[in-house]
């Protein structure tokens, strides 16, 4: 076991994964030689050479493009998108290509690539360095969207992302890179190295795609999130008083549906949150299913808190980031419900 | 509205009288000819068969610049091979080709008509053009993979591909190889070099790339070949192949299939001021020829051409091949909306399987009388494959694939909310 921030945990799933298998290839805007501008990347170059790490044109459709035709040929690529804001570029070749091989070529060939990108706001990155693109994917059959909230989870999720058969969207929260974040802007960053989930084992292991993490239990209510959202749930739970049972989905597609209805069943009401935007976010999705599975045990209306509908402004981000002050008003009003 | 219109005339008088110059007007191309008018091919220079050099595959690319201007071509007027790229064939290689460009032929003839009949949606044929892909594919080695756009189905006819599994897949019926869920003609073969057609645009040639560096990167010996038209060479993504093919010299053809018509559009609004498509690869140091589209020979030694040269580690070769597309986009098009209707018999490089039967004829290795003969059996082999794909179905009628497929295969493993869709639909 060691200590690892995010970013050196996504770095050791990397460097495992290459190590474990030579047909894993790692390339990307700035990611070869310098190591990636979040350094997740750093001295894979120099360990595994510079023909299975390297350093890409600024073309995402191009990067996205060549890994979808190097998986055809049997190789792994786990490719890095700077910025999540960057990635509508390889949009087509992620939706209409990587998500699609499969089913076109009936299984003749396989697209098993990562499409890993920072994501989300609370570094003031403004409109082009803060987005959360999460549901232009999950609407998208043939993907799976993965979002980790941890260290351990992001070494786990990523090397089960690396070993799927299949195309996956690995977003990850640029916030938690170096510690978990509440949404507490005004106070200093507790450092993963301070939190149980910083301890990462050195070597091969995974968390599996598909399974929800209950990181808080609770009997008043149920809070979806995933991301840099569980913790500002952690915080509105503390901060209401209110026993909410916090469910991490991890991963969003394929969803862990039964721990999510098990949840809801279990406390009656339920309350979403995402960073991105409200309309027709993956909290919709989440809502639907809930009422769904779980109309007859709801004791109130499923509350959303999310993004505001507008583009990602810099100077107020703190009032479009979802805070636990707004969440933990949603959580005061389904118990009033 | 009228408004506006004022306002922006007024503007447009104020910029002449405030600049020298007057006012700025876009262009928009237009093709010499349209509808009702008489083709005119007299600005299209045709160098003569034999006339363009035949470099050394390891030449400098800065040293043949110029053969992205021209066109390279074997067969001249009189049926023969002539210049340097000539003799790259045999007699029976030549006569197999022959063969392949009429089964080609042949095999559209027959499923066009079956889309009239409505023994399926959709299909899409090379009237024209069959020397591109029947050609090229003989330049290639097992193991290569080609990255197809949706008007090289001469890639597995000349591969020898079973066509019985080719109409399966436009009747989309029970033996359909992809179960009914592509587009008819939209193949995949991995075993015949042949990468599953996407129908989007240009996406396939960076995957090209992709799949030639993976290549590299393992110390393989195969190469890909990538597949556009001259239309979607506007994509973005021709320049990301672009881009990577030059950046990692990769071990990949870039062919651009330039037939003239885009659809309804003709060439002229993906080309802009450059002058030939093939010119787009020479920013980028890639070798960059044009050849004559409908000369079978021809083809084939560029082909070959850039194949050595992609073994080698030399990099990639851009090749243009200039051709016409004689039939309609698709079964959805009528070409005669947009063009003369005169215009492909009016094309200077003529028929592709006419040029070949008369080299064949002058060298002694053909007559009219076996043309006919062959011409027979090959009907006979198309009848024959499809009566037997029609015995397994065809879109409306007969075996069809199981709408339990329609789930299957979205990944490798069905997740839980398709399991439950799949119920639902009670398949």
């Amino acid at each position: 076991m060691a200590r690892m921030t995010m970013i050196e945990a996504i770095r050791s799933a990397m460097d495992v994964s290459m190590a474990r298998d030579d047909t894993v290839v790692v390339f990307g805007e700035d990611v070869g030689y310098f190591g990636g501008v979040f350094r997740c990347t750093q001295g894979l170059q120099q360990k595994y050479g510079k023909t299975r790490c390297f350093d890409a044109p600024i073309s995402e459709s191009g990067i996205v493009g060549a890994a979808i035709g190097m998986a055809a040929y049997g190789l792994r690529p786990c490719v890095e998108v700077q910025f999540a804001d960057y990635v509508y570029p390889a949009y087509d070749q992620i939706v209409s290509e990587a998500a699609r091989l499969r089913y076109r070529s009936n299984g003749e060939f396989t697209c098993p690539i990562v499409v890993r990108m920072p994501t989300g706001g609370g570094i003031f990155g403004g409109q082009t360095h803060s987005q959360s693109p999460e549901a232009l994917f999950t609407h998208v059959s043939g993907l799976k969207v993965v979002v980790p909230s941890n260290p351990y989870d992001a070494k786990g999720l990523l090397i089960a992302s690396i070993e799927d058969p299949d195309p996956v969207i690995f977003l990850e929260p640029k916030r938690l890179y170096n510690g978990p974040f509440d949404g507490h802007h005004e106070r200093p960053v507790t450092p993963w190295s301070k939190h149980p989930l910083g301890e990462v084992p050195d070597g091969h292991f995974v968390v599996p795609l598909g399974k929800a993490s209950v990181r808080r239990e609770g009997s008043d209510l149920t809070i979806l999130a995933y991301g840099t959202m569980v913790y500002v749930a952690e915080a509105a739970a503390e901060e209401t008083g209110i026993d909410a049972e916090i469910i991490d989905l991890r991963t969003l597609l394929p969803l862990d549906l039964d721990t999510i209805v098990a949840s809801v069943k279990k406390t009656g009401r339920c309350v979403i949150v995402h960073e991105a935007t409200l309309t027709s976010g993956f909290g919709a999705e989440l809502a639907a299913l809930v009422q769904q599975y779980c109309f007859y045990n709801l004791e109130g209306p499923i509350a959303r808190v999310t993004g505001w509908d507008t583009p990602y402004p810099h100077a107020q981000e703190w009032e479009y980031f979802p805070g636990p002050a707004r969440l933990g008003q949603a959580m005061r009003e389904t118990m009033e419900a | 509205m009228a408004n506006k219109v004022s306002l922006a005339n007024r503007n447009r008088e104020e910029i002449g009288r405030m600049t020298e110059h007057g006012p700025l007007s876009l262009h928009v191309p237009e093709p010499e000819v349209r509808p009702g008018g008489t083709p005119d091919f007299s600005n299209v220079p045709i160098p003569k068969a034999g006339s363009v050099p035949r470099p050394e595959v390891d030449v400098d690319p800065k040293e043949i610049r110029d053969l992205a201007y021209s066109i390279i071509r074997v067969l001249n007027r009189e049926g023969e091979a002539v210049g340097p790229w000539a003799g790259t064939l045999t007699d029976e290689e030549l006569l197999q080709g022959l063969r392949d460009m009429m089964t080609l032929r042949t095999f559209d003839a027959r499923m066009l008509m079956a889309q009239r009949q409505g023994k399926t949606s959709f299909y899409m044929q090379h009237m024209g053009e069959e020397a591109v892909s029947c050609a090229f594919r003989k330049a290639l080695a097992p193991g290569d993979m080609n990255f197809p756009t949706y008007r090289q189905a001469g890639l597995l006819i000349a591969g020898g591909y079973p066509m019985v599994d080719m109409m399966n897949q436009i009747f989309s019926n029970e033996r359909d190889p992809l179960k009914g869920r592509q587009l008819p003609v939209m193949y995949s073969s991995k075993e015949h070099g042949f990468f599953s057609i996407s129908g989007n645009l240009t996406t396939q040639y960076i995957q090209a790339v992709g799949w030639a560096m993976a290549s590299a990167i393992r110390n393989d010996t195969r190469i890909a070949a990538g597949w556009v038209g001259d239309g979607a060479t506007a994509e973005s993504d021709f320049h990301a192949a672009l881009v990577f093919a030059s950046t990692y010299t990769a071990p990949v053809v870039l062919n651009i299939v330039n037939n003239q018509w885009a659809i309804s559009t003709f060439q002229g609004i993906a080309r802009g001021g450059s002058g030939t498509f093939a010119a787009r690869g020479l920013g980028f140091g890639i070798p960059a020829l044009r050849v004559d589209g409908n000369d079978y020979l021809a083809v084939h030694a560029v082909a070959k051409w850039a194949v050595e040269r992609a073994r080698r580690n030399l990099g990639p070769t851009l090749i243009e091949y200039v051709t016409y597309r004689v039939g309609a986009h698709s079964t959805s098009d009528d070409p005669s909306a947009y063009r003369p209707k005169e215009e492909s018999s009016a094309w200077p490089l003529g028929d592709p399987v006419l040029r070949l039967k008369n080299h064949l004829i002058k060298r002694g290795a053909w007559s009219e009388e076996r043309h006919k003969q062959a011409e027979a059996e090959i009907l006979d082999a198309v009848i024959a494959a499809q009566k037997e794909a029609e015995s397994h179905g065809t879109l409306h009628a007969g075996g069809k694939p199981s709408v339990r497929d329609m789930f299957e295969g979205v990944y490798a493993e069905m997740p839980p909310h398709l399991r439950r869709q799949r119920q639902e639909a009670g398949v």
